[in-house]
């Protein structure tokens, strides 16, 4: 007995097999249910770890090839540690491109905590000064030392600091995201193998007429089997398409504030969540044939 | 085709059946009877492998029951056609689906013709769309007795297939069995009714087993 041959719609013996199996009861339903309301999750499961994954991806890339010379001097000597900085920066090798912020840009950066009218004039800010590697990369610790020399107020901030919790945390998400989808793939199949176990047991007289006239064990279970596996897969079809519609639905960047950036699924990869349906119709067969085998051992 | 080589079967740590040896020929006619709970019902279910015995042999056409699996089991089954005392059937389908049962089960073509000639030779000819839970018992008997010979089995077993019958029921179905006979069955038939198997002499060249202290013997002319 194979899943394929559970799915065709013309196989006789199959459909006879069924239909020896009373066609109600809450087992009907509550496989159904379980499908879909697990498919339903799952797909926002996927959603989550794909958005990681995405979100994990992009603060490595913007924070991985860039730093920043924070300078910190008084004011009638900034401009010109800047410009030393600069020029160390420009004769190391290993950095692409090195160029100090404006005053726009700096106030831009603090405009989220103080607000559009800070006068960054009259403040004592440091001055920032952006740097981009090359692809080999430079010697932080050379660098550093260049700088102290140099500049005594400059400061080298490689982002290391920032990158790798950002990463560590983006990547433990995605990982949460996956192993969410594991548990509800296992609690899937523990609830079908419950209801198949409770509809074998509540369908004691089937099993005792069909074993009568001579039913092999294989025969019995094809019939759980077939029927709980579409009820699984018409199931997990209504929560998948609900879950994607929910996952369309959800706010966009911008009214989410940044918070939920990425969230969904973007090109093909809404194509991932079609994939559910088929699993959950291959974790029901499981469950169910090892159920019903059990059970069929179980009623001798 | 079923025989019995020094066996015994135990329940409950007691022995319910011991010392049993008996051949049913091919063909042959038997009636077991013995007092309620001597263990007529428990030798059937040894014949069709229902149970095993806790000693000794059983061979159902040539083969050690013990050798058997479940599938064997399954597929001698279908050789074996049961009628029980409280026939059991499913109670979604009609009855013309639960007699052909055998057939699907067995994946044999149903022929319509032959299942309703089936039907009408039991006299539920007009029946066979009921549920079987709308039967009465004595339909539910001669249906019962419909899907044990469907598949054309080579032995037949009855277990008190009368006890919920109307005398003139039950003679119609003791017909219907001895007409099985005449076909070539091999027919035992489990009762404690000795009125039956006195009217069944007179149709049937019959042989009587009785259970009687855990051995099963043949029985004499006292009946």
């Amino acid at each position: 007995m194979s899943l394929l041959s559970l799915i065709k719609p013309d196989r006789q013996a199959d459909r006879q097999a069924d239909r020896v199996v009373p066609p109600s009861g809450h087992t009907a339903w509550l496989t159904s249910f379980t499908a879909g309301a697990m498919a339903f999750l799952a797909v926002f499961a996927l959603a989550l770890s794909l958005a990681a994954g995405r979100l994990a991806d992009r603060w490595s890339d913007a924070l991985e090839r860039t730093a920043t010379v924070r300078l910190s001097a008084p004011e009638d000597q900034m401009d010109l540690q800047t410009k030393a900085v600069l020029a160390v920066l420009t004769t190391t090798p290993g950095i692409a491109s090195a160029r100090a912020m404006t005053d726009a840009e700096q106030r831009a950066l603090l405009e989220p905590w103080f607000g559009p009218d800070l006068p960054v004039d009259a403040l004592p800010l440091p001055r920032l000064i952006e740097l981009t590697e090359t692809g080999a990369g430079y010697d932080g610790e050379g660098l550093r030392q260049r700088l102290m020399a140099e500049a005594p107020g400059a400061v080298l901030d490689d982002h290391t600091r920032w990158r790798r919790p950002l990463a560590v945390a983006a990547s433990r998400l995605r990982l949460l995201g996956l192993l969410s989808i594991g548990l509800i793939g296992t609690a899937t199949a523990a609830m079908i193998t419950l209801a198949a176990s409770a509809a074998l047991a509540a369908n004691a007289q089937v099993v005792r007429v069909l074993r009568q006239v001579g039913a092999r064990d294989a025969y019995i279970a094809r019939a759980f089997v077939r029927r709980f596996t579409l009820r699984a897969i018409s199931g997990a079809a209504g929560g998948t398409l609900l879950g994607m519609i929910g996952v369309a639905l959800l706010p966009s960047t911008d009214s989410a504030g940044g918070f939920l950036t990425g969230l969904g699924f973007q090109g093909i990869s809404w194509l991932y969540p079609l994939a559910l349906p088929p699993l959950v119709a291959i974790v029901a067969f499981a469950a169910t044939r090892a159920a019903a085998f059990r059970k069929l051992r179980e009623l001798t | 085709m079923i025989a019995f080589d020094n066996v015994a079967y135990s329940y409950g740590g007691g022995e319910l059946l011991s010392e049993i040896t008996l051949r049913l020929a091919p063909g042959s006619f038997h009636f077991l009877t013995g007092p309620s709970g001597a263990g007529k019902s428990t030798f059937l279910k040894l014949c069709y492998g229902d149970l095993m015995p806790s000693a000794g042999r059983i061979t159902l056409f040539d083969r050690d029951l013990r050798s058997l699996s479940r599938d064997d089991i399954a597929l001698t089954r279908r050789r074996i056609g049961m009628v029980q005392q409280d026939c059991q059937f499913l109670d979604h389908l009609p009855l013309a689906a639960n007699v052909a049962l055998p057939l699907m089960v067995a994946g044999k073509p149903t022929v319509p013709q032959d299942l309703s000639d089936l039907l009408g030779w039991v006299g539920l000819g007009q029946l066979a769309d009921a549920k079987p839970p709308s039967l009465s018992g004595g339909e539910r008997q001669r249906a019962a007795l419909a899907r044990a010979i469907i598949i054309g089995p080579d032995v037949v077993l009855a277990d008190e297939p009368t006890g919920n019958l109307d005398w003139e029921m039950s003679l119609r179905l003791l017909t219907l069995l001895v007409e099985l006979n005449r076909m070539g069955k091999t027919v035992l038939i489990a009762t404690h009714d000795l009125n039956l198997i006195r009217q069944a002499k007179s149709l049937v060249a019959s042989r009587v087993l009785r259970i009687s202290k855990r051995r099963v013997q043949l029985a004499g002319a006292d009946l």
